[in-house]
């Protein structure tokens, strides 16, 4: 995105899209990748609740995955998963 | 037109706030600012005064709570004087950067230590460069005219900048003055209601005081400083509507007698009264001295200042302010940056005066032009001199 | 891991499906103070207005021009965001009055970090609270000033290491207890205090939309795991909270008009503090000795807080 200049700024600075922090993927933290196991997976739905980024989203056949644009690696989701269904593995 | 009647400064000016109609005023006892903030709520508490009046717990809350309520898009006010000026100090450059066009008025008084609860300026001085619109009153009718005429001037579109008003403590707030008011209707007329630039509310999300690095900084700053000068144009504007509406003409830059005055003094504030005192004692004499009082010190009128000092041979320039081991009184060192780019340099003399209440009278003023006029090597001088302390 | 026995199955399920704080903020990897606020978020939904303190969470949402929130917020300083949400409070009151605004009714919310909570802004808190507005206010409490480098606050627990108050050979870190914050808020009479945890994410939710029903003020001492100033790894955020409140480090609970009630995810039985301690590099250097001296004082609290619940019992009046 080109830097805006003085006279583009928005009065006082103001930012007017809300959200607009998903222009930035911090996906290229990451270093680790979690990985679903969908046969384990119980679709209990806390690995989207714990998730800090909020990128695990559920599909339409209700099974989880996380936006990797966002994920930054973390292994809570993996870690919290009681049966097991997501590990972590290491980005090539 | 309002009645004429005769009121102590500081309630003329919670009354003329009153008009404003504001929504939301913070309040911290300080003298010699607390009858402004005492008066507000009691206007508030008489139903007169629609507005939430929230007794905060220091200055700096003051300062904070109204920039949220102005951030909401509520007409915001606040006053304080000397200590809880300073203790507000962080957060004023914030309140220019987010343009909120909240109103203040200062109460002037001089800063510690050691404490001391009279007049000076010292209190402003170090919020120069806050990025306030700031004006001086030199009486009470000022107080009152600058006190309504700030709103119009802060929230106007092209302006959305924090306004002070300064009212010099006790010699000017605690003055029982005749004073025009304007009546509601008038005032409803000159101001119209606030239209804010953005508001914190969910019908439209947005996100205020979001932080910057330095890709955006410097653009910031820039912004900033062009909006504040530009103000100058909108302030000229308005007091030119309101000299229409009510015959009193404001000026950035007032002249008394300096027409062919071959030695100016320039005052701020409500040490002008005096001075023009003064100045007709000595034209008496046959002396061809005159008087600028600079009222606009925010954006700093360099062209009327130029103008106004163009066939002085002398100038005297006075500050109620020191900076310390610096050039002098700030004012000083801003007129004489205002004169280095002109082609016109007269010799130029400082006096700090006026220093934590010392009273300044007549004889005073017309000393500083004996030693002025007494001094013959006619260059201008660097130095800076403490009027009237004991040796 | 009891994580089954504590978290109602598909209970997400109950939780706002809309996100109003939105990935690409900038927080480290596996902070659970982001978990906490994305949380929040959710718990709050969109009629919120919030006045954020300086600190972590304001430096990682509001990366100009772009920013992390769905609902209006503002950041003016790092020690006045409650007397900035007071503003906002009175604004919004007075402009719904005169009609200035849609009638909608708009909870206003108040964040800062440990440092700008208990130390620096707490005079500004006292006052907002004290005052009476109708608003939250939210703690996140990761035990130091993180945003400026892991320096000690007064919520950095005793034997902690940090970097103004380094574990040396002659030093064991903070050698104070942290400061007791919610009870503080409690001295105030507000109507609502509690404290939170997002590793048990219903209960910080459940409390958050309390604190969002009360008209008042309300105050939630929110427990956040910062892996990099804890020095732990960043998948156990969840779990190092989770292991606070078992060991009895950070009780859960809640006090309403005065009266205490422990939060149901309370153990019975405490586990012992150097579970909680092993994970984590800033209490690596303590010695045994330390170490049962914190534990005295944890079941001392611990105690306290257990018969406050007992005799200052809720819904008795
Ligand atoms: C008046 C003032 N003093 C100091 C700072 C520097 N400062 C900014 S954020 C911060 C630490 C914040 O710590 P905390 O409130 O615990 O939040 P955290 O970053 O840990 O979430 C400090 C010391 C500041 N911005 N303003
Ligand atoms: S936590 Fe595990 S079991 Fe539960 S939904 Fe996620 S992947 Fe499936
Ligand atoms: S690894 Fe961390 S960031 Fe990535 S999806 Fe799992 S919890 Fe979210
Ligand atoms: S330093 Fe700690 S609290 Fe701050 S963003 Fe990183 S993990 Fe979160
Ligand atoms: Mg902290």
């Amino acid at each position: 995105m080109a830097l805006k200049t003085w006279k583009e700024l928005p009065i006082g600075c103001v930012v007017s899209e809300p959200g607009s922090a998903s222009e930035y993927h911090t996906g290229s933290w990451r270093s680790q990748r979690p990985v679903w196991n969908d046969a384990k997976c119980i679709k209990c739905g806390i690995c989207y609740v714990f998730c800090p980024e909020g990128c695990v989203q559920q599909a339409e056949n209700g099974f989880f995955k996380a936006n990797l644009d966002y994920c930054k690696g973390c292994g809570i989701c993996a870690h919290e998963c009681w049966p097991r269904a997501i590990s972590m593995v290491e980005e090539g | 037109m309002g009645k004429r009647v005769g009121l102590e400064v500081t309630v003329a000016v919670a009354e003329a706030v009153a008009l404003c109609r504001i929504d939301m005023a913070g309040g911290y006892p300080i003298t010699p600012q607390s009858h402004i903030a005492e008066h507000l709520s009691n206007l508030v508490a008489d139903g007169v005064l629609d507005a939430e009046f929230v007794t905060v717990e220091s200055e700096h809350s003051a300062m904070s709570a109204v920039i949220g309520a102005s951030a909401t898009g509520a007409r915001s006010y606040t006053a304080t004087a000397s200590q809880g000026l300073l203790l507000m100090n962080e957060l004023l450059p914030i309140a220019s950067a987010m343009r909120l066009p909240i109103c203040m008025a200062i109460a002037n008084r001089a800063v510690s230590g050691p404490l001391n609860i009279l007049n000076d300026h010292s209190d402003i001085m170090p919020q120069r460069d806050t990025g306030w619109i700031t004006l001086f009153a030199e009486n009470g009718q000022e107080a009152v005219d600058l006190s309504i005429q700030a709103f119009k001037i802060a929230e106007h579109k092209d302006v959305m900048l924090p306004v002070c008003v300064n009212i010099d403590g006790f010699q000017l707030t605690h003055m029982v003055e005749p004073v025009e008011m304007p009546t509601q209707e008038e005032v409803d007329k000159f101001l119209p209601p606030f239209a804010p630039h953005a508001t914190l509310h969910p019908a439209k999300p947005v996100t205020m005081g979001a932080f910057a690095m330095s890709d955006y900084f410097a653009e910031i700053m820039k912004a900033k400083d062009e909006a504040i000068k530009n103000s100058k144009k909108v302030i000229l504007e308005v007091w030119d509507e309101w000299g229409k509406m009510f015959g009193r003409n404001y000026k950035a830059v007032e002249s008394y007698r300096a027409q062919d005055a071959e030695i100016l003094m320039l005052t701020m504030g409500s040490m002008g009264e005096t001075a023009q005192v003064a100045i007709d004692e000595l034209r008496d004499k046959g002396i061809k001295a005159g008087l600028v009082k600079l009222r606009l010190w925010r954006p700093f009128p360099f062209e009327e200042i130029r103008a106004a000092l163009k066939n002085a041979k002398k100038l005297i320039v006075t500050d109620r302010a020191c900076s310390f081991g610096g050039p002098g009184g700030p004012v000083f060192s801003e007129i004489k940056s205002a004169l280095y780019a002109g082609d016109h340099h007269p010799a130029i003399y400082n006096f700090i005066y006026g220093l934590g209440g010392r009273d300044v009278p007549v004889q005073d003023f017309t000393g500083m032009f004996e030693k002025v006029i007494a001094d013959t090597d006619n260059k201008a001088k660097d130095t800076y001199e403490f009027w009237g302390v004991r040796e | 891991m009891n994580l089954v026995e504590n978290f109602d199955l598909y209970a997400p399920r109950l939780i706002n499906k809309k996100e109003l704080f939105s990935a690409g903020h900038r927080a480290c990897s596996g902070c659970a103070e982001v978990l906490a606020v994305r949380l929040m978020c959710k718990a709050l939904g969109e009629n919120t207005v919030i006045a954020s303190a300086t600190g972590c969470m304001e430096i990682v949402s509001s990366m100009f021009p772009t920013t992390a929130w769905e609902v209006p917020w503002i950041h003016v300083a790092f020690e006045n965001a409650a007397a900035v949400a007071s503003g906002v409070e009175a604004g919004l009151k007075a402009l719904r009055r005169k009609g200035k605004v849609d009638d909608r009714y708009v909870k206003v919310v108040g964040m800062a970090g440990d440092g700008g909570t208990m130390d620096i802004g707490i005079q500004a808190l006292s006052g907002a609270m004290e005052r009476g507005h109708d608003m939250i206010y939210v703690c996140f409490d990761n035990e130091a000033y993180m945003n400026t480098g892991i320096q000690r606050s007064s919520g950095t627990p005793m034997g902690a290491s940090t970097t103004t108050a380094p574990a040396g050979k002659v030093s064991m870190g903070q050698k104070t207890w942290k400061k007791n914050m919610p009870e503080i808020m409690v001295a105030h009479n507000v109507p609502y205090v509690a404290t939170a945890c997002p590793s048990y994410p219903l209960d910080f939710i459940r409390k958050i939309e309390k604190a969002k029903s009360v008209k008042g003020p309300s105050y939630i001492h929110c427990f956040s795991v910062c892996p990099t100033g804890w020095r732990c790894p960043s998948h156990l955020a969840i779990s190092m909270g989770r292991l606070a409140v078992e060991t009895g480090v950070f009780p859960l609970f809640e006090v309403e008009n005065g009266h205490y009630r422990l939060s149901p995810d309370m153990p019975k039985k405490l586990r012992p503090i150097r579970d909680y301690f092993k994970a984590q590099g800033r209490f690596r250097h303590l010695t045994d000795e330390e170490i049962s001296m914190i534990q005295e004082r944890v079941n001392t609290e611990h105690k306290k807080i257990t018969e406050k619940a007992k005799y200052l019992k809720t819904g008795n009046e």
